[in-house]
């Protein structure tokens, strides 16, 4: 999208009855364009950016600095932009014999500067940019053996800032690179701008810059897309297997078939990253499964596929079947389709639906949605990769569900037995994680990163709850966090309930209110607090508190004595 | 193109970048007389113009435009050697 394409777009968003996100700018060169290209792809992204900008040129004496305009802001994100340039001015300026040191000393000072940020504003997320490529061709391809050549130094420097954000958890790197491979260094920069006004990239590629640091910061907010649907016919294949038969599809090493082959393999590798498969197809199923067992050169098997769906109703209505199976939400869902029509059926009839315009030619599917970068996380752990399993667990659930008329004998008959304990460090990336994807059954929407995790662990004003459930059709594994503040006044506050939907209606609700109260009571507690904070998502749970016997005692806000509660029944058995 | 033709849509990119609907330009405009006319804008403007006509002006061009009719005259320059 290009900068006037960007801000013409977010004209038609009005995001300002969305709560503000604060986020400060700090750069190496002016940044006013930036600011306007990222208000308007927060606008786009429904984010309402409250944005400071620091003075250019200020980003140590800022971070430095306690007093600064940076800490009176309180943000809740910083933004640090930089350039290749900038870093060049301050190459060029060093003696000789201490070029070949740059990378340390640039390493330090991002090192320094993020520890030095996050001591003032521990909650705030640090999102750094890399330095553009920018090979000043003094040594030409000899730099890798010259140390003290700016190349040299510049790829370094890359690697180091990598290594600085794998290990802090705070700290995210914003890949300047790739998107200045996409742009095309003659539209991502433009001389004449930068030598009469100082602009280190072009408007363009403010927009690109914009689009990427929202990605990232909407998914740290929780949004972000967890499931392709995938059309089948000419879109995982080529050809029509009801046509054309198992033999004469086009997929593999030769022709055409090669588009579609790496398409696949490109799935695969988001499926083990944790992204969930789902197949809409119109076709007869049995047909349609055929190249998925039969086919040899099939890179995706039917056990790839959470939830495969082939009939000849329409796809919108077979799209809110796999959601409704799934259990996540329109807007974290892309559907891949090549047909034009169903496209537009798709994106009339659910808007929220990420619906990528697939190019005609086979050949250029895969480059284009990597292109869109759809898939921006900010966590990952490896339970994300056996959630398949899981979702057609749920498909088998589902299906008993509808054989067994009375509830509690269905619940009875899925044997289920849980577990409630503290926090353990093991389970510390899995908790940050959930909390971080939850909306749905979120009752205040506090997202804690690994970091609070670990501090809430240890932290004697608090109670951990973490919920683990099992059944006889598999294993959830950790599907519920509770953190239960200790007040004054012999007062239990609930701060974070948060579960995973795919267990609703289990009796996971009751199992953990019943620990909640036996807690409460052994550490000598009166009343556990319970609050509601509403937002556009977590509708399902505004009645959680007074379905589960609360009584109202203010605004969203329910009360329940410790004394006077009586055991609520469920079916699930201590692990 | 004639003169009144770039006038008429230079005005039109002046409209979208300085977002105002009602500003009259004429050949003898400067930026001062246009409150929305800052450097800044000016940046976004020169851009936008490029885009527009599908031109690429010269660094040392742009430094010696003094009002409005300087800039056609650019364009139409450019125009010509398309």
């Amino acid at each position: 999208m290009n900068f006037d394409e960007l801000l013409d777009a977010a004209e038609k968003c009005d995001v300002s009855k969305i709560k503000h996100t604060k986020l400060a700018i700090l750069g190496s060169h002016a940044t006013q364009f930036l600011n306007m290209a990222l208000q308007a792809a927060g606008q786009i992204s429904e984010i309402n950016y409250h944005i400071y900008e620091a003075d250019y040129d200020q980003i140590e004496m800022e971070i430095l600095n306690p007093d600064s305009g940076l800490y009176e802001f309180a943000p809740d994100y910083v933004f640090i932009i930089q350039s290749g340039l900038s870093l060049q001015k301050l190459f060029y300026q060093l003696k000789d014999q201490d070029k070949a040191n740059f990378a340390d000393m640039i390493e330090s000072k991002w090192n320094d500067l993020t520890l030095q940020l996050l001591e003032h504003r521990p909650k705030a997320k640090v999102l750094l940019m890399s330095y553009e490529l920018l090979n000043d061709n003094v040594f030409g391809n000899y730099y890798p053996k010259v140390r003290n050549s700016f190349y040299h130094q510049l790829t370094e420097i890359n690697y180091r800032l990598m290594k600085l954000a794998e290990k802090n958890d705070s700290l995210y790197l914003v890949d300047t690179n790739s998107l200045f491979l996409r742009r095309g260094i003659d539209q991502a920069r433009n001389w004449s701008q930068y030598v009469n006004s100082d602009l280190h990239f072009s408007l363009d590629f403010y927009a690109d810059i914009s689009i990427a640091v929202t990605g990232i910061i909407a998914s740290l907010t929780g949004r972000f897309k967890k499931c392709v649907i995938l059309d089948l016919d000419n879109t995982l294949w080529g050809g029509v297997i009801g046509d054309d038969g198992l033999s004469n599809i086009q997929i593999g090493s030769l022709g055409i078939g090669k588009a579609f082959t790496n398409f696949q393999k490109w799935l695969l590798q988001l499926k083990e990253r944790g992204i969930i498969l789902a197949v809409c197809s119109k076709n007869t199923e049995e047909v349609a499964k055929e190249p998925f067992l039969q086919h040899r050169e099939m890179i995706l098997r039917l056990d790839d596929i959470s939830v495969f769906v082939a009939n000849w109703s329409n796809k919108a209505d077979n799209i809110r079947y796999i959601q409704d199976i799934l259990n996540i939400g329109f807007d974290s869902m892309v559907f891949v389709d090549d047909n034009p029509a169903e496209r537009e059926i798709v994106r009339n009839n659910l808007p929220m639906v990420c619906v990528p315009e697939l190019p005609e030619d086979p050949a250029l599917y895969l480059d284009y949605l990597i292109s869109l970068n759809l898939f921006e996380t900010t966590t990952h752990s490896e339970n994300d990769s056996i959630r398949t399993k899981q979702y057609q667990e749920e498909s088998e659930r589902k299906k008993l569900q509808f054989t067994v008329t009375n509830m509690d004998e269905f619940l009875a008959s899925l044997e289920m037995t849980g577990s409630i304990e503290p926090f353990t460090e093991e389970d510390f990336p899995r908790l940050a994680q959930l909390s971080q994807r939850s909306n749905q059954f979120n009752l205040r929407t506090v997202r804690h990163t690994q970091s609070d995790i670990e501090q809430l662990a240890h932290d004697p004003k608090y109670i951990t709850m973490s919920v683990k459930l099992r059944d006889k059709f598999g294993d959830y594994g950790l599907i519920s966090i509770i953190i239960v503040e200790l007040r004054e006044n012999r007062e239990a506050f609930i701060n974070t309930w948060l579960m995973s939907c795919r267990v609703l209606k289990r009796g996971v609700e009751e199992l953990v209110l019943n620990y909640i109260i036996e807690k409460a009571k052994e550490k000598g507690y009166d009343v556990v607090i319970g609050e509601y904070l509403p937002t556009a998502k977590n509708k399902l749970v505004e009645k959680h508190y007074p379905n589960l016997g609360f009584e109202t005692c203010g605004e969203n806000l329910y009360k329940i004595e410790v004394n006077n509660y009586n055991n609520l029944k469920h079916f699930i058995k201590n692990d | 193109m004639t003169n009144e033709e770039i006038l008429g849509q230079l005005t039109q990119v002046m409209k979208k970048v300085f977002n105002m609907q009602n500003i009259v330009v004429t050949e003898t405009t400067v930026a001062t007389d246009i409150e929305k006319w800052t450097s800044i804008t000016h940046i976004r403007l020169v851009v936008e113009v490029e885009r527009f006509f599908k031109i690429k002006f010269k660094s040392l061009e742009i430094q010696k435009w003094n009002n409005v009719g300087d800039m056609m005259k650019s364009i139409q320059t450019h125009l010509a050697a398309k």
